[in-house]
């Protein structure tokens, strides 16, 4: 599916005198009910981002191309598409980094339904962003004050990155290709927003069962495809997904969870030793190195997902 | 258009960034049947992209901290042309309403001790800015968005509104707007009108600004006869990205100062020393020395003057440049590679540090950034009464950025976060009281909601010659040239009549497709805004003849006295824009006094 272009070779050093070839964009154009791709000569600009190429084919050719965008900067996640077959945010993906010697492909992320050309409907994941139990801290301190241990929060903040871009929800495969599936399954991004809570020094909730029978963990079979495409570099499969199945199969059987507990020999936890554990483990920016990591590596669980 | 859509609601707030959400979030809690109604998908306002911190005398890191002398930088960071009661409300209030979103679920980064960590920004005597590394914007709009869910607030998203209805008594009554993705109307019935729309930075070329900062909430009201005050007073921050020429623009926070990031011209002096103005000299280091002590000894030292207010560092930086001092690609170098180790940068900074390296090939932890002024902020706005954010206009109200008064000429960074949720939270509470004492909603105005819809389907109909984007590229470059950080008379004068022929032009402007998700369209109506917010900043800025804050008039250079005690009121008379003077309300004695003692 990606094609993956390498910065290093690809950073092509700037000619001086002779005018650079047009680059050609295909973008995806069209409704929900069909549309094709087009393809538009553009002159490139230095420093351009995929974002820029399409905003300057709208205020010339295509006046009425819609493509939804905000901050231009990587900060609001609204211009999620898919760049010649990757999932990525247009304002971040420079155009020196795609191969030039073949039209740059753009089309609306596949796992949502087309309103317009790149724009997507993206309501599943404002109804799942419903269904999540709130915060629900415990007192404060008499001097009106909470006091948080910057060790025991790390973790949380790593999550609250997040700029739901939805392009994890995209690459998943449990609802990618299979829609009658977002009904029972909250998808990566909720389960950040789930572990985040689970992990949150103040939080007094206990969230497991519902999210194993209402946010459908057991489906996610950790392939990593939403760790790959997080524009925020989140280690979402290792430092949230796997963490929360852990503390799911306290109560239920998950033959992935059973599997990471099975190689690294780690027993069962109650959910204020596991606050403990993962925040504590949150200095490790290269958390995929934790026993966590290998279970991931373990095959998938028999029948599921795709 | 008869038979649109329709919703009634005892509060509408229009806007979902700091400010709206959090209007929303207290009027749904005082028990208003509350709306929020947004032009982007909820999470995605330019709130997202604030990056140093929140301004709050929480004191948990200089317990000398309290709100008087909050109060008293935001008051002199303004030029003392700030609204003095929204300036003390604002610091007694933040602290409280930062505390209150750690209810909701932030994360702030923590003391050793376990409260919330506090750092140094500009024109802020103490450390004081509550923030996650350099995205607090993104927390705090996260935690207000999650809380808004979780009580069950209606929200419209990617709905923009293009009118407000009135009843006879001219007293807001609802709203009209569009659907973005299918192009339907949809009218709102309500007893109050929020607006928090936002910023008007998509009027200039270079902005930090997001597609959204279009001026709306400031044109809806001028539209329904409120007034708009101190327009001229546009902030443009010092340290935006200069290169590359698509990033340009793009923020730099001014965290990297508050870290110890320092200005340098293209010979390596920290020229920053050379442009200490007398009203800021006596709490100024004098020399470099002084200024390196300052970050870790407040009592002793004079912070450096690379934390001057950001009128004062833009105006430097804009000189340098054009003395011929500045960087290759028209900045001056911001420096915190040599200041802090590469692991302290990518743990202060972790947005700035990726920003650079995906955008400009750029590692800041070696390398220094190239920088320049930005249009970053309006510190002017919708006119509203300190207490309630009540407009000039019965049942509207405004708040956050689109409101004006709270920070006078210039504001402090991190003071805006702080504005979103000490004002958002009182015009929620201003509004819902309205509508929860009033026992029936008057009748809308078949004829307005008419009109609205006929008037936003006109582009379809015509000739152009222009199309919107022609018309946005125009505008973009005629604010950028002749209303940008130095003002003349000549250039307003010019920009006046310029903004006159576009306005014309974009009346005329021909939008091609149709109504569904069609931004050519949506820009059409956003130029509407624009124009209208650009020619009342034009107009403020010709009749203040002075320099304060972020006006700056080269023909008329520093304070005059006359102009002390003004602001400058825009609004819509006839048809035509106008501008009077006003005076400013005048601060009571027992506060006026922090201002007797000089300086630390």
């Amino acid at each position: 599916m990606a094609i993956d272009a390498d910065p290093d070779t690809s950073a092509a050093p700037e000619p001086t005198q002779a005018p650079k070839p047009d680059l050609v964009m295909r973008l995806w154009r069209g409704d929900a009910s069909g549309g094709r791709f087009m393809e538009f000569r553009v002159a490139p600009q230095e420093g351009e981002v995929v974002l820029d190429v399409v905003h300057r084919i709208q205020a010339t050719e295509a006046p009425d191309l819609a493509v939804r965008w905000n901050c231009k900067a990587g900060k609001c996640g609204s211009c999620s598409a898919e760049i010649n077959g990757r999932p990525a945010l247009m304002c971040m993906t420079r155009m020196s980094t795609l191969p030039t010697d073949q039209p740059v492909t753009v089309s609306p992320m596949r796992a949502f339904p087309v309103m317009r050309d790149l724009v997507t409907d993206v309501s599943y994941n404002y109804e799942v962003a419903k269904l999540i139990p709130a915060f629900t801290p415990g007192p404060r301190d008499p001097d009106g004050l909470y006091r948080m241990a910057q060790v025991d929060i790390d973790r949380g903040q790593e999550f609250r990155k997040c700029i739901e871009c939805f392009l994890c929800q995209n690459v998943c495969h449990v609802i990618r290709d299979h829609e009658e599936n977002k009904p029972r399954y909250a998808g990566p991004r909720f389960f950040v927003r789930l572990a985040e809570l689970e992990m949150h020094p103040l939080d007094t909730l206990d969230r497991r069962d519902y999210i194993h029978e209402v946010m459908g963990i057991s489906y996610c079979n950790i392939t990593k495809c939403c760790t790959e495409v997080c524009p925020e570099d989140i280690h979402i499969t290792d430092n949230a997904i796997i963490p929360l199945k852990e503390r799911v199969v306290d109560s239920r059987y998950d033959p992935v969870a059973w599997l990471g507990r099975k190689l690294t020999g780690r027993p069962p936890r109650t959910k204020a030793s596991e606050a403990r554990k993962h925040t504590g483990a949150a200095h490790a920016q290269s958390a995929a190195a934790s026993g966590a990591g290998e279970a991931a590596k373990a095959p998938p669980a028999p029948g599921s997902g795709a | 258009m008869t038979g649109t859509e329709r919703h009634d609601f005892d509060v509408v707030v229009v806007g979902a960034g700091g400010a709206g959400l959090r209007a929303a979030i207290e009027a749904r809690q005082a028990g208003a049947r509350t709306a929020l109604v947004c032009k982007s998908l909820l999470g995605k306002a330019h709130t997202v992209m604030a990056e140093g911190g929140v301004a709050a005398a929480l004191g948990s890191v200089w317990p000398e901290d309290n709100w008087e002398v909050h109060f008293r930088d935001t008051m002199r960071g303004g030029k003392m042309l700030n609204n003095w009661r929204m300036a003390q409300i604002h610091a007694q209030e933040a602290p409280d309403r930062v505390l209150e979103l750690e209810e909701w679920g932030a994360l702030f980064d923590r003391t050793e001790d376990g409260r919330i960590l506090q750092r140094d920004f500009g024109g802020h005597r103490y450390a004081r800015l509550a923030h996650v590394g350099d995205r607090t914007g993104l927390e705090m709009i996260r935690a207000l968005q999650q809380r808004a869910v979780s009580i069950g607030i209606d929200v419209f998203m990617e709905c923009k509104v293009v009118r407000l209805l009135q009843d006879p008594s001219g007293a807001v009554n609802g709203a009209v707007g569009f659907w973005r993705e299918t192009g339907g109307f949809v009218t709102f019935g309500a007893k109050a009108v929020v607006l928090a729309t936002g910023g008007l930075g998509k009027a200039w070329k270079f902005t930090t600004n997001s597609w959204e900062c279009t001026g709306d909430g400031m044109a809806l009201a001028l539209w329904a006869g409120a007034d708009l005050i101190d327009m001229e007073a546009i902030q443009f921050h010092p340290t935006g990205m200069v290169w590359p020429p698509s990033a340009r623009g793009l923020l730099v926070t001014e965290g990297v100062r508050g870290d110890g990031g320092v200005l340098k011209n293209r010979d390596g002096e920290r020229f920053m020393f050379n442009y200490i103005s007398p009203f800021f000299a006596a709490e100024t280091a004098a020399t470099i020395e002084e200024g390196d002590h300052w970050y870790t000894n407040k009592a002793d030292y004079r912070r450096p003057p690379e934390l001057l207010p950001r009128d004062e560092v833009a105006r430097a930086i804009n000189t340098e440049v054009k003395a011929g001092r500045g960087s290759p690609h028209g900045g001056v170098y911001l420096d915190i590679a040599s200041r802090r180790t590469p692991e302290e940068i990518r743990r202060l900074l972790p947005s700035m540090y990726k920003q650079f390296k995906e955008l400009a090939d750029v590692d800041i932890t070696t390398t220094p950034m190239e920088v320049g002024p930005t249009c970053h902020y309006a510190m002017g706005g919708i006119r509203v009464e300190a207490d309630t954010e009540a407009t000039t206009i019965e049942g509207l109200f405004a708040a956050g950025e689109a409101a004006g008064g709270m920070h006078g000429s210039n504001r402090l960074g991190g003071n805006s976060l702080s504005d979103l949720i000490v004002f958002g939270r009182r015009a929620g509470l201003g509004a819902s009281e309205r509508a929860l004492g009033m026992t029936a909603a008057s009748p809308l105005s078949e004829t307005q909601i008419a009109d609205a819809t006929r008037h936003a389907m006109t582009y379809f109909d015509n000739e152009g010659p222009d199309g919107p984007y022609a018309v946005h590229r125009d505008l973009q470059e005629t604010m950028q040239a002749l209303v940008g950080i130095i003002r003349t008379e000549s250039e307003l004068l010019e920009a006046r009549e310029k903004l006159g022929e576009l306005a014309e032009r974009a009346s005329r402007c021909a939008v091609e497709g149709n109504i569904q998700f069609n931004p050519g369209w949506h820009l059409a109506l956003d130029l509407e805004s624009m124009l209208a917010v650009s020619n009342c900043t034009t107009l403020s800025a010709l009749e203040r003849r002075e320099s304060r804050g972020g006006h700056t008039r080269e023909d008329y250079p520093g304070f005059n006295p006359a102009f002390e005690n003004v602001n400058m009121i825009t609004r819509l008379v006839g048809g035509a824009y106008t501008v009077t003077q006003e005076p400013k309300p005048q601060m009571p004695s027992e506060l006026a006094k922090l201002f007797a003692e000089e300086a630390h």
